[in-house]
């Protein structure tokens, strides 16, 4: 009974203990927070100013909060923190301090998240994805003095700049490209979560397709998520067996699942005629395949979405104090923000280069006006008949 | 009151938790420290995340709402034998049943208001009543079912949400004020975070849970029918009636679930493209609760905790969010793993005797030599 006791009060004491330690540093770190904080504000520069002295030109700071991808999906959410990195090297800001991210993994993560980096007081908040629209709306409300990026889709606000991408131009040319590489003439679309986003890329792709060549067969299929690798991989084998042989991904996570299911094909038998066309990033990385010693690469091209560059781009103007708040980016063919890769030249040959520029002047010139709706589409093609 | 705050800290069972808890704290900081990072930087961090300030709290507390009617939910259908797996599923059409409400009618809010949070216990109730009848009638496994009955009610939510709700948007239409569990005082008191009376729900539930299990002739029957089903048939309880019925109020409860944050958290519904993880962290939260009503309602607390604060530990203590889903796991791992805290506790025990026994044996001998 004795030693019960015993075991009761070591066991208190122990908790106590470490309770009380957390309490006390926790005060003292708050306290240092807000001496930090007097000192920055009333531009004192001593302490732990001299230390950022070293290395930045500026107290500007920025930071990203990523949608449920994580910051290293391999696609957008991945580009947009390679902007943010450049723009922390351009001027010797320091991760943690000067740029940083917040990763999210679950919907209701994007208002906290967002909050906390405004309460850290960075100067500009970027969300990432068009899941972040209602709670960069909510925060931006609440901080009328910080600044808001919101990527792929429009937001509402004073002090938000949106930041949209032509995707379907992009879409467009890939389609192009996937048109004149299909031998057997059926080629398929793998989306993400069927919505009005995603349905750019489709429309576009199927567009760029049908420019060419409208006896070419389409599929078009869902996957209904944006992280489940093992549905886009189920989708691109039913659809490599029905004689696809070019399958246009807009699926991020899930686009890795078409990627495995290339790469497999190839490996266990590399005259085996299939491809995948990337998005947002150049995935020509993901495609890279080796049997028998031998490299391959199922990576057609890849509709890129330089992400990285727009958000570059928003800090450079917020720094000299440009910021074009409540306004609307459109980043296009024209002004670099949508490029066709042509990393993989073995497969992404020179005829489908001079088709793809010849249909990108077109697009450029105004001739060819890309839909991006079904209903576009429906009239678009039409228009070809 | 004091005498039973008392005993409630004589029991073992509490302070098997609360030792469970430092445990995991140590075992994370050791993950922390292997991976070179400070824990008590990190932990510090997980702290301040939830009550450094009103907005987080309030986060917090919007977070730990649905959590509770998960895990009671879950509660529910395992005292009476049964695992429902598909709190997910239940939780899905009960959110799209309120948003429903909220968005279609015009009602004043002291109709509008209960009416939303009926329709989802309704919802999810009837969602919850197919796996029960298919396992009182046909003995078919609900398990089963309720996984199936998840992707279900997943896709077809998404599809109204697209179809029906609105033209297809990615999200339905903002609720009315009528339906919003949101209040404007307690919003802005709490810097305008997500906090909404559904809390307060969700402590009535609790409570109903308590009282129909520990207090009814109903509760009574669940349990026995969870402990040995074939014993209670032979003492004239209706199985099929009982599983059914527990089904049924689980799915309920789930759907509630759902309209906290249909009309409470959002006030809205998006198109999903996976499973929220409410429904299954619920498993975990009955499963650490022991099924009782004070644990799951503890149980969701830590959760919610964990969650929100774990936020923090990135942008706190620069600590990776892969890092931060390991420490918080093993946490919950350790609280969930009580049961080998007991049996290291009566080894302790033990060892504590035979030192005793062999010492009073010492001394009898040099008793017997002395004399």
């Amino acid at each position: 009974m004795k030693s019960k006791k015993l075991f009761i009060l070591l066991a208190l004491m122990l908790s106590f203990s470490l309770f009380l330690a957390a309490c006390g540093t926790s005060d003292d770190e708050n306290e240092q927070d807000n001496e930090d904080t007097n000192e920055q504000d009333s531009g004192d520069t001593n302490g732990q100013d001299d230390e950022n002295a070293d290395a930045s030109d500026t107290d500007f700071t920025v930071a990203m909060v990523t949608d449920v991808g994580g910051v290293d999906d391999k696609s957008f959410n991945q580009s947009a923190w390679e902007g943010l990195v450049a723009f922390g090297e351009e001027h010797g800001l320091t991760e943690g301090e000067g740029y940083t991210y917040a990763q999210s993994d679950q919907d209701s993560d994007y208002e906290p998240n967002l909050q906390r980096l405004t309460m850290n007081d960075y100067d500009l908040v970027f969300g990432i994805g068009f899941l972040l629209t209602e709670a960069i709306q909510n925060v931006a409300e609440r901080n009328p003095d910080t600044m808001y990026g919101l990527v792929d889709e429009v937001a509402e606000g004073d002090n938000i700049v949106s930041l949209t991408f032509k995707e379907h131009e992009g879409s467009f040319l890939v389609g192009v490209a996937a048109a004149l590489k299909s031998e057997s003439g059926k080629v398929g679309f793998v989306g993400g979560v069927d919505s009005p986003l995603i349905n750019k890329f489709e429309v576009g792709f199927v567009a760029g397709v049908k420019s060419v060549d409208p006896s070419i067969d389409v599929d078009v299929r869902y996957a209904e998520s944006f992280d489940d690798a093992s549905r886009g991989r189920q989708i691109a084998s039913s659809m490599y067996d029905s004689g696809i042989d070019v399958i246009y991904h807009a699926a991020g996570g899930a686009g890795n699942g078409v990627f495995n299911e290339a790469k497999d094909r190839k490996n266990s038998n590399p005259d085996n005629y299939v491809w995948v066309i990337g998005v947002d990033r150049d995935q020509y990385d993901e495609g890279a395949v080796t049997v028998d010693g031998e490299e391959h690469n199922v990576t057609l091209t890849s509709m890129v979405k330089r992400v990285d560059i727009a958000v570059q781009d928003i800090s450079n103007r917020a720094l000299a104090g440009d910021f074009p708040a409540g306004e609307t980016m459109e980043y296009g063919l024209s002004d670099n923000g949508i490029l066709v890769a042509d990393t993989n030249a073995d497969a992404y040959t020179d005829d489908i280069r001079a088709a793809v520029e010849e249909w990108e002047q077109k697009i450029l010139d105004g001739d060819i006006d890309v839909p991006f709706t079904h209903d576009q589409l429906e009239t678009f093609l039409e228009g070809l008949e | 009151m004091g005498n039973k705050l008392g005993s409630l800290f004589k029991s073992t069972k509490l302070w098997i938790s609360l030792f469970s808890i430092i445990l995991g704290l140590f075992a994370g900081a050791i993950i922390m420290l292997l991976f070179g990072y400070n824990p008590i930087e990190g932990y510090i961090a997980l702290w301040n995340g939830v009550f450094e300030n009103r907005y987080f709290g309030g986060e917090t507390i919007a977070l730990i709402t649905p959590y509770i009617f998960s895990g009671l939910a879950v509660g529910f259908a395992y005292r009476s034998g049964l695992l429902n797996i598909g709190v997910e599923g239940q939780l899905f059409v009960g959110w799209l049943a309120s948003v429903w409400v909220g968005t279609s009618f015009e009602l004043p809010a002291i109709i509008h208001l209960p009416l939303a949070i009926i329709v989802a216990a309704i919802a999810g109730g009837l969602w919850g009543i197919i796996p029960g009848y298919l396992k009182a009638r046909f003995h078919v496994h609900e398990v089963i079912v309720t996984i199936m009955m998840n992707y279900i009610a997943l896709y077809v939510t998404n599809s109204l949400i697209r179809n029906v709700l609105s033209e297809r948007a990615e999200r339905t239409d903002h609720i009315a004020n009528s339906a919003s569990l949101k209040l404007d005082w307690l919003t802005e008191f709490m810097s305008f975070s997500n906090i909404h009376m559904g809390i307060l729900l969700a402590v009535f539930a609790a409570l109903f849970y308590w009282y129909t299990m520990e207090r009814t002739t109903l509760g009574f029957e669940m349990r026995s029918v969870g402990i040995n089903r074939d014993a209670s048939q032979y003492a004239g309880m209706s199985v099929k009636r009982n599983i059914i019925l527990s089904m049924t109020i689980s799915g309920a409860l789930a759907g509630l679930g759902g309209a906290m944050q249909g009309i409470g958290m959002y006030g809205y519904m998006t198109i999903h493209s996976g499973f929220t993880n409410i429904g299954f962290d619920g498993i975990a939260i009955a499963l650490l609760g022991g099924s009782t009503a004070i644990g799951i309602v503890l149980a969701a607390g830590l959760f919610g905790f964990l969650k929100v604060g774990a936020l923090n530990m990135q942008a706190g203590a620069g600590v990776p969010p892969e890092l931060v889903e390991i420490v918080t796991a093993l946490i919950i791992l350790f609280v969930a793993a009580g049961y080998m805290i007991v049996l290291f506790r009566e080894k302790l025990l033990k060892l504590f005797k035979r030192t005793k026994i062999d010492d009073q044996n010492e001394n009898k001998n040099v008793k017997k030599e002395g004399n």
